[in-house]
């Protein structure tokens, strides 16, 4: 009982970094119609910079955590946003109404040449950063066989998903912007009829879905404590898993996926083999595909008109 | 107001507008008729700059509009009520109608919100639902609705009694009537239903085949043999 607990709240934690940048896969693919697959890299972006932001704040001696954690937050998101915007506006705009796979190819491309682009940089080395939230709290009596504990940076990896989630499902459902997302989603040229800035609201949503997926990159420093220029490829694919398995396009579908697939993955490696965790979700993928492809809350196909 | 002259467009190779030209006065309703495939709806959309024109101008209140992109066109007072309504399906009515109104100053919101469900009393019954389950002629009714809440000095319809029953499609020419009438609103129409919008519109034009074929007030359209043989008999 005590073994499945801290499963859960590993997957959990797990699911809470896939579900924040499964949204960004799920609202571009809601909006413009493809797949992302430079977003996995923008995470990878994110660890980075988080990654050299500790390092810098530390070097400017600033020693209270809490601090120096919002400083490095703030970081990450300014400039995945920015790196968000520039790949939308450099490698896809202009391919806006061209064929359907234009866009997806050039999203391959955005990808190598971020990944490569790190790695000659940053060289290809394994990069480690020394843990910066310690310790936990004991869940299980000290006399149990085997301890349960929840560590603070899970808590803050879920309260810090959580409060983005309400502030991202605030930010679509409340909001002037919101309104032109969606109504861009439902019907791109009739949005234009009504003078959105499609353009514009277009950029925006890469914005956003990158700075999601920053402060993904961010957990995924903090949590694994280790980065490459390679992470993002793998984090992405399972949080693409997440977006289809929740219904590719669905926003409440992407936080839901990345959810299960963070405990799935956890409760294979708990249960099953660690080794054999990415076939576990990838099968997940390809079952779902096959059996339900619009996903557990995909949008119905047909509307009364 | 706007003044079309020359205007040429179509989609990809294939022409669909030859040359033509039509002016609208403020205060007027203008219709255009013509039968299926004619280019009316490529006429109003070309005034939107979606399809880009090819060649030709289009001004409004003195101003060019080929060229610019459609959000800044509508920005001029332009709104466009297109074919097929094109409500937001999965939208509320009330978000459908805060949509309307994001070109607009938002001070105005809550007096033209009033306004539209006083025009449009079905809406108001009906304003948490999902536009998609609407019927057709609510769906018309929010789409012309949604049209007004930006504000708009001209305001383009297209084929607004599309598929409607009878009963509605009256409904509907008399708001058009009344916002043209209290308001000034000059609207240019294009219609399949030739009949009614002849006997509602002050002037119109004929197109064939992307050509303005003839131009009068309704009145006259309406008693022109060869209008009559082509749109009206047997359709009304």
């Amino acid at each position: 009982m005590n073994y499945f607990l801290q499963q859960l709240i590993n997957g959990v934690t797990l699911g809470a970094i896939y579900g924040l940048i499964a949204i960004g896969y799920t609202m571009v693919y809601g909006i413009i119609g493809m797949i992302n697959f430079a977003h996995g890299d923008i995470m990878m972006i994110g660890a980075f910079i988080s990654l050299i932001a500790f390092l810098v704040i530390a070097a400017l001696g600033v020693t209270s955590v809490p601090l120096a954690l919002v400083l490095v937050l703030v970081c990450a998101l300014f400039f995945t946003s920015a790196y968000g915007w520039a790949v939308e506006r450099v490698a896809y705009r202009r391919l806006r109404g061209s064929f359907k796979l234009a866009p997806l190819i050039s999203a391959i491309g955005m990808s190598i040449v971020l990944q490569n682009g790190v790695q000659l940089v940053q060289g290809a080395r394994v990069k480690p950063l020394a843990p910066v939230i310690t310790g936990g709290i004991e869940l299980s009596g000290a006399e149990s066989s085997y301890p349960v504990t929840l560590g603070w940076l899970q808590i803050v990896i879920i309260l810090l998903t959580v409060a983005l989630m309400a502030g991202f499902t605030w930010l679509i459902q409340r909001t002037s912007l919101g309104r032109a997302q969606r109504a861009t989603e439902q019907d791109m040229g009739m949005a234009m009829l009504l003078g959105i800035n499609v353009d514009r609201v277009i950029s925006m949503t890469f914005v956003i879905g990158a700075a999601l997926a920053g402060v993904a990159g961010l957990m995924v420093t903090l949590y694994y404590g280790v980065v490459d220029f390679y992470i993002g490829f793998n984090a992405g694919m399972k949080a693409f898993t997440a977006a289809v398995l929740g219904g590719i396009g669905s926003l409440p579908g992407a936080m839901l996926g990345g959810l299960l697939i963070g405990l799935i993955e956890a409760l294979w490696s708990g249960y099953g083999s660690i080794e054999y965790k990415d076939v576990a979700v990838f099968a997940v993928l390809i079952l779902v595909l096959m059996f339900r492809p619009s996903g557990l809350l995909g949008k119905p196909e047909v509307e009364k008109v | 107001m706007l003044k079309v002259q020359g205007l040429c467009s179509g989609y990809g190779r294939i022409r669909v507008l030859e040359d033509v030209s039509i002016e609208v006065a403020e205060g007027e309703i203008v219709t255009l008729i013509g039968a299926n495939g004619a280019g009316k709806t490529t006429l109003l959309m070309t005034l939107c700059g979606k399809p880009a024109a090819s060649a030709g101008s289009v001004t409004f209140q003195g101003k060019e509009l080929l060229g610019m992109p459609t959000w800044k066109i509508i920005r001029q007072g332009i709104a466009h009520s297109p074919e097929g309504r094109h409500i937001f399906p999965r939208m509320s009515v009330l978000e459908n109608l805060q949509m309307g109104a994001q070109a607009a100053d938002p001070a105005h919101f809550k007096q033209d919100y009033e306004r539209m469900l006083d025009l449009f009393p079905r809406l108001r019954e009906r304003l948490k639902q999902r536009a998609g389950t609407l019927s057709g002629g609510e769906q018309q009714m929010l789409a012309i609705g949604r049209a007004l809440m930006g504000r708009p000095k001209l305001l383009l319809l297209d084929e607004p009694s599309l598929g409607l029953a009878p009963m509605i499609v009256r409904q509907i020419f008399d708001i058009i009537r009344e916002i043209n009438q209290k308001d000034g609103m000059t609207v240019p129409l294009v219609e399949q239903n030739a009949f009614h919008a002849l006997k509602l519109a002050h002037r119109g034009y004929v197109m064939v085949q992307g050509r303005i074929t003839m131009a009068g007030t309704g009145a006259d359209l309406l008693a022109d043999p060869s209008v009559r043989a082509a749109y009206l008999e047997g359709g009304a």
